[in-house]
């Protein structure tokens, strides 16, 4: 049993409350404390990746109880993926915000950034469905904390909303676990996938209001119509590097989603089908639609940043909802590349709408400093965010529209997934030129305004973006690397085999 | 027992529901707590119902036993809930102070902008 698998937990787990008990006075051991534990954690995530790569499954049994009776984290392609996304994310996010002196403004942001990371890194890791439960509240209590960051009227009252809507869905997955153990007598995701294979289809009727209970909640995390309402108030009024960092967020939700109806309630699975499949399709149909109207209706550059969000999710999980191997390579490539645009954008939005004398509302002003290089960088970021050639996004929704195209109703998809990119690209060409292109008619008298952003200030952004140039250039390698990994997924046995000696040997 | 105990989930689901459907801060946070002790019993229930059982094995007898994991896992959900409506009820406090209003809607005539940063007569909005 390899004890590193547990690491990506630990770890922040102990850097958080040193910070918040004995660093809570000295922000520059705290930062120092918490740019370790990032740096450390991605270190991790590398070895992970690296041991993950040869396609074994590794399971880590807490207190050596044998799964299904103890809690187990495994380790596969999947998760170690996710995993190196996260600590690539959470470092540059951490250096943003260290740079722009963001942690400063309230109590307690590195202790609530490491608490997120736990919890982050437990979702990814866990095989128990329970335990992935318990790291949601970790994940989520951490974020309410994060996103209240800094205070004011508006960030408080779309907290309130952010914290109730949530309350309600871990309500809701509680429902849907005891549900499922009713019916399964496990929450073990491997043991589920065994226990459902048993059951008769004319006794599954528990098991599929258990299923699609289950992916209401994914898909609230997610962000998919019709429980998507939630995310532009609570990415919009967040302070906008913890929205970068929520980038990631979401695609707890979509990771929960692919692991739990792939290797959980597989579509081969005669109990549920092709079911899940067929209702995420259409609610990411209308939620890919959501996103590009929103994203051209925005008056406000954060709120237009979150519809763009809601628009990757609808083609991300489009993607998911094929439940084939290639769909969901798709549906992973464009994961890593939607996560970096996001973060990307929402890091760049900080730089720009705190130098602007009229925040972010999406309207002439006069000049910022840099304007040059920051209108260059937001349209290399709207281009990745949008879809269009040479960078990731592109390659990814080309994907995405290849896979759905063997689908029922693939015209509907085809159509939402370009006409929301359109949509995209005209809500960023608008939000480009109020931002930075009409100041520039104000004339040369203007004085530009803000203070010269620094190099340790844009280096994340710039890191952000350079993601989707590279992703764009390894395409190949990385595609081969989410074949394997979406191979696992179809053809569990190497996953199924945690569980299969034990139940055995216990009869 | 069971229609008990079905009828009390029910009961304190719906009541969970209409609560939050309030949409004031106070009943909210009501109804959260009422969907989360609706939500620890229908977890109970998931075990199947056992009455004076104990939750071990015994090797020795064959007696009746009561599955001990719903009840590790409505343990684990008290606590977890108890820990979320107190962070609520401060969230809330903070939001009521701040705005001096308890409505958890944000108001919607002006859904954008923070009407405390514009400026009267510019229109202008700074940065907050």
């Amino acid at each position: 049993m390899n004890h590193w698998i547990i690491a990506p937990v630990i770890l922040p787990a102990l850097i958080a409350p040193l910070i918040a008990w004995v660093m809570r006075f000295d922000i520059v051991m705290a930062r120092v404390a918490s740019v370790v534990g990032a740096l450390a954690l991605l270190a991790i995530s590398m070895g992970l990746f690296a041991m993950a790569a040869d396609g074994g499954v590794e399971v880590y049994k807490l207190g050596n109880w044998e799964p299904p009776f103890g809690i187990v984290l495994v380790l596969d392609r999947l998760s170690a993926l996710m995993l190196l996304l996260t600590s690539i994310l959470g470092l540059l996010v951490l250096l943003h915000v260290i740079a722009t002196d963001w942690d400063r403004k309230g109590a307690h942001f590195h202790a609530l950034f490491q608490f997120q990371l736990m919890g982050i890194c437990g979702a990814f890791l866990t095989g128990d469905a329970f335990n992935l439960f318990v790291f949601f509240e970790v994940l989520l209590i951490a974020s309410y904390g994060l996103m209240l960051h800094g205070g004011g009227r508006i960030r408080l009252k779309a907290g309130l909303q952010y914290v109730v809507m949530n309350l309600a869905g871990s309500t809701l997955f509680l429902f849907a676990l005891g549900t499922l153990y009713a019916t399964t007598g496990t929450l073990n995701i491997a043991d589920v996938a065994l226990r459902v294979r048993e059951i008769p289809v004319e006794d599954a009727a528990l098991v599929r209001v258990a299923a699609m209970l289950l992916m209401i909640v994914f898909a609230i995390k997610a962000a998919i119509f019709p429980v998507q309402f939630w995310l532009v108030g609570t990415y919009a009024n967040a302070p906008a590097p913890v929205a970068a960092l929520f980038a990631i967020m979401t695609k707890v939700g979509a990771y929960s989603i692919i692991r739990v109806y792939t290797i959980g309630f597989g579509p081969d699975m005669a109990a549920t089908g092709d079911m899940p499949g067929q209702w995420l399709f259409w609610g990411a149909l209308v939620t890919t639609a959501v996103g590009g109207i929103g994203v051209l209706g925005s008056r406000r550059l954060m709120t237009m940043l979150s519809f763009a969000v809601i628009g990757s999710m609808g083609t991300l999980m489009l993607a998911v909802s094929t439940f084939t191997p290639e769909g969901t390579v798709a549906a992973l490539y464009y994961l890593l590349h939607s996560t970096f645009a996001a973060a990307a954008l929402f890091l760049l939005a900080d730089l720009v709408v705190t130098r602007r004398g009229t925040g972010d509302v999406l309207r002439a002003a006069t000049p910022i400093v840099q304007g040059g290089l920051f209108s260059a960088l937001f349209f290399a970021a709207a281009i990745g965010m949008a879809g269009m050639p040479p960078l990731s996004g592109f390659l990814g929704k080309l994907m995405v529209l290849d896979t759905v195209w063997t689908m029922p109703h693939a015209g509907w998809a085809w159509a939402a997934v370009l006409i929301g990119s359109l949509l995209t690209i005209v809500g960023f060409a608008k939000a480009g030129s109020s931002l930075f292109w009409k100041p520039t008619a104000l004339g040369e008298e203007a004085v530009a305004e803000g203070e010269p952003a620094g190099m340790t200030a844009l280096a994340p952004t710039v890191v952000a973006v350079a993601m989707l140039a590279l992703l764009s250039a390894f395409a190949h390698p990385v595609s081969t690397y989410l074949e394997a990994t979406a191979a696992d997924l179809y053809a569990p046995d190497a996953y199924l085999a945690i569980i299969a000696p034990t139940v055995g040997e216990g009869g | 027992m069971e229609a008990i105990l079905a009828s009390s989930v029910g009961i304190l689901t719906a009541g969970g529901v209409y609560l939050i459907l309030r949409l004031r801060a106070f009943p909210v946070i009501l109804g959260i707590a009422l969907l989360s002790y609706a939500v620890n019993v229908f977890l109970f229930a998931s075990g199947r119902l056992a009455v004076g059982a104990p939750p071990v094995l015994n090797k020795y007898a064959d007696v009746p036993y009561t599955d001990p994991l719903p009840q590790a896992l409505a343990l684990t959900a008290i606590v977890i809930s108890f820990g979320m409506t107190a962070v609520l009820v401060m969230i809330a406090l903070g939001s009521y102070l701040e705005s001096a209003e308890d409505s958890v809607n944000i108001d919607i005539t002006r859904p954008d902008v923070d009407e405390d940063d514009v400026e009267p007569g510019t229109g202008t909005v700074t940065p907050r």
